[in-house]
C-alpha cells in the first residue's frame, strides 16, 4: 500500500493562557489519495482544531502541538512560512462553515478568485480571470459571467457557498477540508451542496476530509468515519461499518438519538449528561461518566485503541473484550 | 435571486465596476453632500486662485475708511479695523485656514492608518506599545494638548501643522486599530491564509480594503476640528502672526469692533462654521455611500 496522503500521528494539541484547554489529545488519522472522510463528533469535540492544525492555522504563540502531521509527503509542523504559504491553497485548501464571513466584503467574488489563482500559479490577470470564470461554472452558478463582478452581499447563501468551493477548488488542490460547510445553509441548499462537493471530488480526485457533527450528512459523502469526543477518536471504520455495527458506546448513542430508522412513536434515546471539561489530559476513558457500559477500569487507566481490521479500531474495554474472547 | 439576476441580465453593456466607482455613483446621488461638495469647491477654488480675481490688495488698508458696514459700494463685505477690504482678506485667509484644516488630517491620517493597522493585526506586545503610547496623549483634551505642543514649539504656521498632526493621530489610531481587530478575527482572514497568503499580502489586500472606509469617514470628519482648533490657535496668538489673513485670526482682531459693526466681526466665524459644516455633511454622506449593502 502506498504511503497515505495524509498522515496525523499521535497530534496533541493544547491552548495555554489564563487556563489550559487539552483541546486533542493523540489524535491518529490517515486519509488515502481520493478518499472521503468525515470526522463526526460534538462541538467542542476539537474537529476543527484538528482541521486547523493541519494547515497551521492555529494563533503560533497560545498553542502547543506535539505529534506529527504530514501531507503529501511533507512535514507540516516543519514548514517555514514562506513553503506554508505555498502550502495552503496548493496541496490543501479549506471552505468554512460561515460563507458570509468567509468571503472579503469588499472584493468580488471574481477578484477574490483570481487573487489565488496569481499568487500559486503566478498567472496573469486575464488567465486568472479566465481560471475564476471556469470555477464557477464548474460549481454551476447560474450566469457565472455576471458573478464574476458581483460582491458576496449580492449572493444567497447557498451560491456563497458554492463561490466559496469555487475559491478553495481554484488551483486544483490534492486535499479539500471541508469545517462543517453545510451546517449554516438550509436543508434542501444542503443536499445541492454536498452532492456538488461529491462530484467534484469524484471529477478531481481529490482527498476530502469533511467535518460535521450530524450523521446524516456524513451517511451522504463520506467513505471513511473517524468519530471524535473530547479531543480522541473513539473510533474509525468505513461508513458501512460505523453507521451498521458500531463498536463503541458513544457513537451507538449517537446514531441511537438520530430520527434516521427511529421507530414512529417511539421517543428519540439520548446520551445523559454533558462533555467534560478539557482542562486536564484524559487519564481515563473520557466518556465513562456518560456511558451506560462503564466499568470500574474505565475510570482507572486510558482505554486501549483496539485494532479490529485494518482501518477499524475502537478505543474502548470493551472491544478490548471481544478480540481476546475471539 | 432572482431580482439581483434580471438587474445584472438587464444591464448588459455595464462593465464591472470597482468597489470605489459604486461609492463614487452612490455619493454623486445624494443632494446634500453635492451642495456641500460645491461650496467647498468654490472656496478652495476662490483660496487657490485669489491673486488672479482681480481683488483689492488684502494688506492695504486706510484709516479713514475703518470698520464699513457690509454693502458699502466698493467694499461689498465691509472692511475690517484697519480699513482692509473683508471680502479680500476672507478670500486670501482660506488659504492658510484651509491648509492648516485639511493638512494635519492628511498627516494623521497616514500616520495613524499605519500605525492602527500594525497594532491591531501583529496584536500582542506591538499592539501594547503602540496603543500605550497612544493613551499618553489620548488622556489630553485636544485642545489643550494642541496648544500645550504650539506653546513648546512656538508660533508659526508649520507649528501649528505639526501640533495638530499630533493630536490627530492617536485619534486615528484608535479607530483604526479597532477597525482592524474586529476584521482581523473574521473567517475571510483566515481563509486568505489557508489560500496561501502571507502576512504582508493579509494587511495590504484584505485588512486596508476593510479598513480604510471608516477611517476615511472618520477623517473627513475631523477637518472641521482641525479647522476650529487651528482657529483657536490664532486667535490665541500661538498660530499665524498679523498681518497675515487667517479666520481664526481675523476673528480675534475683530473682537475689539463687536458692539461697532458686529456683522463685518461675525464674518471670519461664520466662513469656519461653512466650511466645518460642509466637510461634516461630507463625512456623513460618505458613510452612507460606502455602506454599499444598503
Amino acid at each position: 500500500m502506498n504511503a497515505p496522503l495524509v498522515d496525523i500521528r499521535d497530534l496533541t494539541i493544547r491552548f495555554t493562557g489564563e487556563r489550559t484547554v487539552y483541546a486533542v489529545n493523540g489524535v491518529s488519522l490517515s486519509l488515502g489519495e481520493g478518499e472521503v472522510l468525515g470526522l463526526l463528533g460534538e462541538s467542542g469535540s476539537g474537529k476543527s482544531v484538528t482541521m486547523r492544525a493541519l494547515m497551521r492555522l492555529l494563533p503560533k504563540k497560545r498553542t502547543v502541538i506535539s505529534g506529527s502531521v504530514s501531507v503529501a509527503g511533507q512535514d507540516v509542523l516543519a514548514m517555514d512560512d514562506a513553503t506554508l504559504s505555498a502550502f495552503r491553497g496548493r496541496t490543501v485548501s479549506m471552505i468554512f462553515q460561515e460563507p458570509a464571513l468567509a468571503l472579503d466584503p469588499v472584493y468580488t467574488i471574481g477578484q477574490q478568485i483570481a487573487e489565488s489563482v496569481k499568487r500559486h500559479e503566478g498567472a496573469s490577470d486575464a488567465a486568472a480571470r479566465a481560471r475564476a470564470l471556469e470555477m464557477l461554472e464548474l460549481v454551476r452558478i447560474p450566469s457565472a459571467k455576471r458573478r464574476l463582478d458581483a460582491y458576496p452581499h449580492e449572493m444567497s447563501g447557498g451560491m456563497r457557498q458554492r463561490a466559496m468551493i469555487a475559491l478553495a477548488l481554484a488551483c486544483k488542490p490534492k486535499i479539500l477540508l471541508a469545517d462543517e460547510p453545510t451546517t449554516a445553509l438550509d436543508a434542501t441548499v444542503q443536499i445541492q451542496i454536498l452532492l456538488l462537493l461529491r462530484e467534484l471530488q469524484r471529477e478531481m480526485g481529490m482527498s476530502v476530509i469533511f467535518v460535521t457533527h450530524d450523521i446524516g450528512v456524513a451517511i451522504e459523502i463520506c467513505d471513511k468515519v473517524a468519530v471524535m469526543y473530547a479531543g480522541q477518536i473513539v473510533e474509525t471504520g468505513t461508513l458501512g461499518e460505523i453507521v451498521r455495527t458500531p463498536q463503541h458506546p458513544y457513537p451507538q448513542g449517537l446514531l441511537a438519538s438520530t430520527v434516521h430508522g427511529a421507530r414512529r412513536g417511539a421517543r428519540l434515546q439520548t446520551i445523559p449528561g454533558t462533555p467534560p471539561s478539557l482542562d486536564a489530559a484524559p487519564a481515563a476513558c473520557s466518556f465513562a461518566p456518560r456511558c451506560a457500559h462503564a466499568q470500574q477500569r474505565c475510570t482507572e487507566r486510558l482505554p486501549p485503541d483496539v485494532v479490529l481490521a485494518p482501518g477499524r479500531t475502537v478505543r474502548c474495554v470493551l472491544a478490548e473484550d471481544s478480540v481476546a474472547v475471539s | 435571486m432572482s431580482a439581483t439576476d434580471a438587474a445584472l441580465q438587464a444591464a448588459p453593456g455595464q462593465k464591472a465596476r470597482g468597489y470605489w466607482a459604486t461609492v463614487g455613483r452612490r455619493f454623486s446621488r445624494d443632494k446634500v453632500s453635492m451642495v456641500c461638495a460645491a461650496v467647498l469647491l468654490a472656496i478652495v477654488l476662490a483660496a487657490i486662485f485669489a491673486p488672479w480675481l482681480g481683488l483689492a490688495d488684502p494688506y492695504q488698508g486706510s484709516m479713514v475708511r475703518r470698520l464699513r458696514h457690509i454693502g458699502t459700494p466698493n467694499y461689498p463685505l465691509g472692511t475690517d479695523e484697519l480699513g482692509r477690504d473683508m471680502l479680500s482678506r476672507l478670500i486670501y485667509g482660506g488659504r492658510l485656514s484651509l491648509l492648516i484644516g485639511i493638512l494635519p488630517v492628511v498627516l494623521a491620517f497616514g500616520i495613524g492608518t499605519s500605525l492602527g493597522l500594525l497594532a491591531g493585526y501583529l496584536g500582542g506586545a506591538v499592539n501594547t506599545v503602540i496603543m500605550r503610547t497612544i493613551d499618553v496623549f489620548y488622556a489630553f483634551p485636544s485642545v489643550l494638548l494642541a496648544i500645550a505642543i504650539s506653546g513648546v514649539l512656538g508660533a508659526g504656521v508649520v507649528n501649528s501643522i505639526v501640533s495638530l498632526t499630533i493630536v490627530f493621530v492617536p485619534q486615528i489610531t484608535r479607530v483604526a486599530e479597532s477597525v482592524t481587530t474586529s476584521v482581523r478575527n473574521l473567517d475571510f482572514v483566515d481563509a486568505a491564509r489557508a489560500s496561501g497568503a502571507g502576512a504582508i499580502t493579509i494587511m495590504r489586500v484584505h485588512m486596508l480594503g476593510n479598513v480604510l472606509g471608516p477611517i476615511f469617514v472618520y477623517a473627513t470628519g475631523l477637518i472641521s476640528v482641525s479647522m476650529i482648533l487651528a482657529s483657536g490657535l490664532s486667535f490665541l496668538g500661538l498660530g499665524t502672526k498679523p498681518p497675515e489673513p487667517e479666520w481664526g485670526l481675523m476673528l480675534n482682531t475683530l473682537r475689539t469692533a463687536i458692539y461697532v459693526n458686529p456683522g463685518v466681526a461675525a464674518l471670519p466665524g461664520v466662513m469656519i462654521f461653512a466650511v466645518s459644516i460642509c466637510f461634516n455633511m461630507l463625512s456623513d454622506g460618505l458613510r452612507s455611500a460606502m455602506d454599499i449593502r444598503n
